[in-house]
């Protein structure tokens, strides 16, 4: 087992990990000090100040504009249709509200209110300060899409200099998005009320696709929608919701679903696939997760004993599953075959807990629960974002990086810890999918949407 | 699908157990729908006491016993009609006149008749287990004014609720021709029986509740208007008298009675239940996946093998679980994916391979083609037009614009009926597999390098060497010349003079290259037709019978859309692991030919979705059991085939440059490669 205590010292304060070269992570003064790679990330930088969030007051100009010669009946007729219609449907929503409060008091999750609980199950949290709500790079190409404060979705592209911006009526609280596999131009999206699909024509020059572009997948309860994962073939998308106990399986251009239901648990906070597509997690918001087999779409119940499932990645080789729960500061394994019956219990495999080094710049404490993992496509690097602690100064949110072994026995060992620029807060990790030479990490954090790291295996 | 139900191994073997078991379980699930039944409609809210322990008593009374043996018997009329009636490519009619043709089709008929009949069994066992004032149809007079020797008086409520049996059953049966209620799709995912059953048990109360909503709301407005014909019918035949002291149930007084519309439209629900559940099970059980031994020891058991199995065209059903066996196969099973790649013994030939990539091939192609015909038909035009004479129900079907508003309940289906071959839309596949019975197939339907279904031969069709060409183009264009004149009419002739006919769509096809000939009697007749013709254009109903819509036809030239796409999974998937598995390099002679078949499909397909209304979306039904599957066939159909080049090409990547295609094809292929399309 592998602890924080083996890792080397973190970097001082103004000092940048810039990449990995023989097992050692190689910092210097600023990102720029180094020799670029094969491609140069774009580095991207929104100032929050000009993202404005959806406000749309319903301060209605239409008087100015009806004309007015309509008949003593129909004014009369418009305005008891405005109020009187109005008192009875709203009395109508109270009655449907007041029922569903009992389906409430079975489910008490459910009756949180929906806005303010999807930070709170979404593995992200969306402070205010925070221009990103979400990231996805494409799985073949150098392209990826970033969803910012405003629900606009920009997409930018390696070889084009035309960065679409996508925006939809329905595209509100964006939490996940995700690049179908073996396409091009997909991209789901899952919004508040719906779950939508983009069809973004890589060849074209607009920078504006029209919502006609987008395909709009929406079930009655299933909202909103905060995670989807498509299936490593490209064929099924998976989504999620945590107010909603079935899970839906689309089969996205024919627009139909089938929902997955099963008992205990609540919702449905976060699906994801294993890369060989045999396996699906889907952790809920209680103190339960399940892994589903996709072949006949069974799955098997895993009690956590402390808290939910707070993130959870995939092996490349899908065989063998990491997760970490709320109110610990462990990584669980899972390992799965095909010849055994599956894994009786997790083992733990890396210790978190909080750990001081004292350095140059002061004691600096690293350590706690975990955000987010991502393991690289190759299999080679872990990368875990640990949360940090508002109140102590010197124990902010890192990302400690771990080399995987997977024989003779799965072994997570230490790397080492990247820093970005000073006030960098890390919010989302991501590795790049089909990177060439290594791993390369992609970081969104609170001030710098992007610091790459490459970590050349060399 | 009864006429080769008795040639085939699969219909007697397998189809036929699982009707069986699908239809034991729904009869023995209905002892407790029908406990649950009558719990509900002896509901009395203010006495508990007293409903719980009549209700009790009910159950084990004989008249129930007996009510329960006669749904058992409704229960298995149900479920032969099922699998008499059901089809896995659904047909796609497009117009009134189709519509018409189809709900008055003999075997639509009897299929409503005995419905009808069905329906009003179950009435009478739901209003025997009501009870109280639905129990009998004759009851002894109160007053006996009229000095008769017996005075037996019409119980006009159990009249009623027999009537709206009829009814119910007669809308069931008219609903799922328009909605396409025989139609069996197949899931997008693999589910065990019983889970997939728990699952759409909510939906399926639902459907039946709401369904019935509707039903009593049609029955009453046509009882108020229509009710005392049976009314003074039935009381002269059977004698019997009408009290007078009562309220009709046809005037307002009658049918305002709450509880009258609450148990009439429970026992509705009930009616609806037991037959919904019944065409659920037999759907669950029918499209449940079946594995197909890839090669057999024995040679006796040759022909149940999935090489044998896939080039079936009598027995639909296997065609396509073969097909989804394939897909499954190659995505999840190695080891049987090894037998696909394996070589034959002595000889080593891979004959599996061989066998499964030129059925897949075959089906790609014969969609092509078809797809081909239907683009030159409209390019021709100016206007859709459907691809051949033999579809005569298709041609006949274009909807009517207007009839997109009622959208979901236009389409209906032509009454489902003994598939000789595959039922397609296009006549192509009627033609090719036609031919294929005659001459070996290899030769169309492998893309050689200049294909003649590359671009160039999309745009003209009219010049091409070869006389395999010849001949199918000429069989293409045949049909389209015939009906470039009379369009209007031809379609109504054929749906009324095939209307009937149907059934034996095979001989059209190979009539219309001898009729070619001009003669002068054929260009009289010609003139007289163009007459009617525009005599008939002018009148409004006509018109509005006879209107044809594109998407109508887009819908129907992808009928069979899910054999297309399980066919490019299967392919793409097994040529995507033979990157890595296929020891002897037996995928890689047919690598070009099928990256020829599918970029060429590709084109085709895109070409199919500049046409107008291609790709416009169907509007979702509400809560109803037909399956609206096919109606979005075709996106999914053209999403699968993007993801399988891109299967391929991401797998193989710069290795596909060594792969000998078409210049026009490797310029599309690079389009993939480089994540452009």
């Amino acid at each position: 087992m592998c602890s924080l205590a083996l890792f080397p010292p973190p970097l001082p304060s103004g000092q940048v990990t810039l990449y990995e070269a023989n097992n050692e992570l190689v910092s210097g003064g600023s990102p720029d000090c180094y020799e670029k790679q094969h491609w140069e990330p774009p580095s991207l930088n929104f100032p929050r100040e000009t993202l404005k969030p959806h406000s749309r007051p319903e301060s209605s100009s239409k008087a100015a504009f009806l004309d007015h010669k309509d008949t003593l009946w129909m004014r009369s007729a418009g305005a008891w249709y405005k109020y009187t219609y109005k008192t009875f449907s709203g009395c109508v929503l109270a009655l449907l509200r007041w029922m569903s409060s009992f389906h409430g008091s079975l489910f008490p999750h459910l009756t949180v209110n929906i806005t303010a609980s999807i930070p709170h199950f979404v593995f992200l949290s969306f402070s205010k300060s925070f221009a990103v709500r979400s990231f996805a790079w494409h799985p073949h190409t150098d392209k990826f899409a970033v969803a910012l404060l405003d629900d606009s979705i920009k997409i930018y592209n390696s070889r084009s200099a035309t960065a679409p911006t996508l925006k939809h009526r329905l595209q509100r609280n964006v939490s996940a998005m995700q690049w179908k596999p073996l396409c091009a131009s997909a991209l789901a999206v899952a919004c508040h009320t719906c779950l939508l699909v983009w069809h973004v024509d890589p060849t074209s020059l607009s920078t504006r696709p029209s919502s006609g572009c987008a395909q709009v997948l929406s079930h009655p309860g299933h909202s909103p929608v905060t995670s989807i994962a498509w299936s490593p073939s490209g064929s099924l998308l998976v989504s999620a919701s945590p107010v909603d106990t079935a899970m839906m399986v689309w089969d996205v251009a024919a627009e139909n679903c089938v929902p997955l239901q099963r008992v205990g648990g609540g919702g449905v906070t976060n699906v994801s696939w294993s890369p060989d597509g045999s396996r699906l997690l889907a952790a809920t918001p209680s103190a339960l997760f399940r892994v589903w087999e996709t072949r006949m779409w069974t799955c098997e119940r895993w009690p956590c004993l402390k808290g939910r499932c707070q993130s959870g990645c995939w092996s490349p080789d899908g065989s063998r599953l990491l997760f970490s729960v709320q109110g610990e500061m462990v990584i669980y394994a899972l390992t799965f075959s095909d010849m055994t019956g599956g894994p009786k219990s997790a083992a733990v495999v890396a210790d978190l807990s909080e750990t001081t080094f004292s350095g140059t710049g002061g004691e600096i404490t690293v350590g706690g629960e975990v955000q987010s993992l991502a393991w690289d496509p190759s299999g080679e690097r872990l990368a875990v974002l640990l949360k940090g602690n508002a109140e102590s100064s010197g124990h902010s949110a890192i990302i400690a990086v771990f080399k995987t072994r997977s024989s003779p026995v799965f072994e997570l060992l230490p790397c080492g810890f990247v820093r970005g620029e000073a006030g960098a807060e890390p919010r989302l990790i991501q590795f790049h999918p089909h990177f060439q030479h290594g791993a390369l990490l992609t970081v969104v954090s609170a001030f710098f949407v992007e610091l790459p790291l490459s970590t050349s295996l060399a | 699908m009864p006429s080769c139900a008795e040639s085939s191994w699969f219909a007697r073997k397998v189809v036929r157990w699982r009707a069986t078991a699908s239809v034991s379980w729904s009869v023995l699930l209905l002892p407790a729908t029908t406990m649950l039944f009558i719990f509900l409609i002896r509901f009395q809210l203010f006495h508990p006491i007293q409903w719980t322990s009549e209700c009790l008593g009910l159950l084990t009374a004989a008249s129930t016993i007996f009510s329960l043996l006669l749904l058992s018997g409704v229960v298995l009329v149900i479920g032969f009609f099922n699998l008499e009636y059901y089809t896995v490519v659904p047909s796609i009619p497009c117009s009134r006149v189709a519509l018409l043709a189809k709900v008055l089709h003999p075997r639509q008929c009897v299929h409503s008749l005995v419905h009808c009949t069905v329906g009003m069994v179950v009435m009478w066992c739901a209003s025997v287990m009501a009870g109280g004032r639905y129990r009998t149809l004759g009851f002894p007079c109160t007053h006996s004014e009229s000095s008769g020797a017996h005075d037996a008086c019409l119980n006009e409520y159990h009249l009623f609720f027999l009537l709206a049996g009829a009814f119910m059953g007669y809308s069931h049966s008219f609903l799922g021709v328009v909605q396409n209620m025989n139609y069996v799709s197949f899931q997008i995912i693999q589910q065990y029986k019983y889970l997939r059953f728990k699952g759409s048990l909510p939906w399926v109360v639902k459907c039946s509740a709401v369904q019935s909503l509707y039903s009593v709301r049609n029955y009453v407005a046509l009882y108020f208007f229509f009710g005392h014909i049976p009314r003074a019918w039935i009381s002269n035949t059977l004698n019997l008298q009408i009290d007078s002291s009562l309220h009709s149930l046809d005037s307002l007084a009658g049918l305002l009675d709450f509880s009258l519309l609450y148990h009439l439209w429970i026992s509705g629900t009930f009616l609806l239940f037991t037959w919904y559940i019944t065409v659920l099970l037999f759907r669950i059980y029918v499209t449940e996946s079946y594995s197909f031994p890839v090669q057999s020891t024995f040679a006796e058991d040759a022909e149940q093998c999935l090489p044998k199995v896939l080039a079936e065209k009598n027995t639909l059903i296997m065609k396509f679980l073969a097909l989804q066996d394939l897909a499954l196969l190659s995505q999840h099973s190695p080891s049987r994916r090894q037998e696909v790649f394996s070589l034959s013994q002595p000889g080593g030939h891979p004959h599996n391979w061989n066998a499964i990539s030129k059925e897949c091939l075959a089906l790609l192609n014969e969609l092509m083609q078809r797809l081909v015909a239907h683009h030159d038909a409209v390019a021709s035009n100016g206007r859709a037009k459907p691809p051949s004479a033999s579809s005569d129900a298709r041609s006949s079907s274009e909807t009517s614009v207007s009839s997109v508003v009622m959208s979901g309940t236009e389409d209906l289906p032509q009454t489902p009926r003994p598939s000789v071959l595959m039922r397609t839309p296009g006549s192509v596949f009627l033609k090719s597999s036609n031919r294929s019975v005659g001459s070996p197939v290899t030769a169309p339907f492998t893309p050689d390098l200049d294909s003649p279904f590359s671009t160039p031969a999309l745009r003209r069709l009219a010049p091409q060497p070869g006389p395999q060409q010849a001949t199918w183009f000429s069989s293409v264009q045949s049909p389209h010349v015939m009906r470039r004149g009379p369009k209007l009419w031809s379609a109504s002739t054929d749906s009324q003079t095939n209307g009937s006919a149907t059934a034996s769509p095979a001989p059209a096809p190979s009539s219309p290259p001898p009729e070619q000939k001009p003669s002068f009697i054929a260009q009289w007749l010609q003139n007289r037709k163009e007459q009617v013709r525009g005599f008939l254009a002018k009148r409004v109903l006509v018109v509005y019978l006879f209107n044809k819509l594109p998407e109508a036809s887009s819908q129907a030239l992808f009928a069979d859309g899910q054999a297309h796409i399980w066919a490019l999974e299967g392919l793409s998937h097994l040529v995507a692991s033979s990157f890595s598995e296929d020891k002897y390099g037996v995928v890689q002679t047919t690598l070009p030919s099928i990256l020829g078949s599918m970029l060429s499909l590709q084109e085709a397909v895109d070409r199919h979705f500049k046409l107008p209304h291609a790709s416009s979306k169907p509007v979702k039904t509400s809560c109803s059991l037909g399956d609206s599957t096919y109606k979005t066939l075709r996106f999914a159909l053209r999403a699968a085939l993007k993801t399988a080049i891109y299967r391929i090409t991401s797998t193989f990547g710069e290795h596909l440059n060594a792969v000998c295609i078409s210049a026009e094809h490797q310029k599309r292929l690079q389009q993939f490669m480089e994540f452009k399309e």
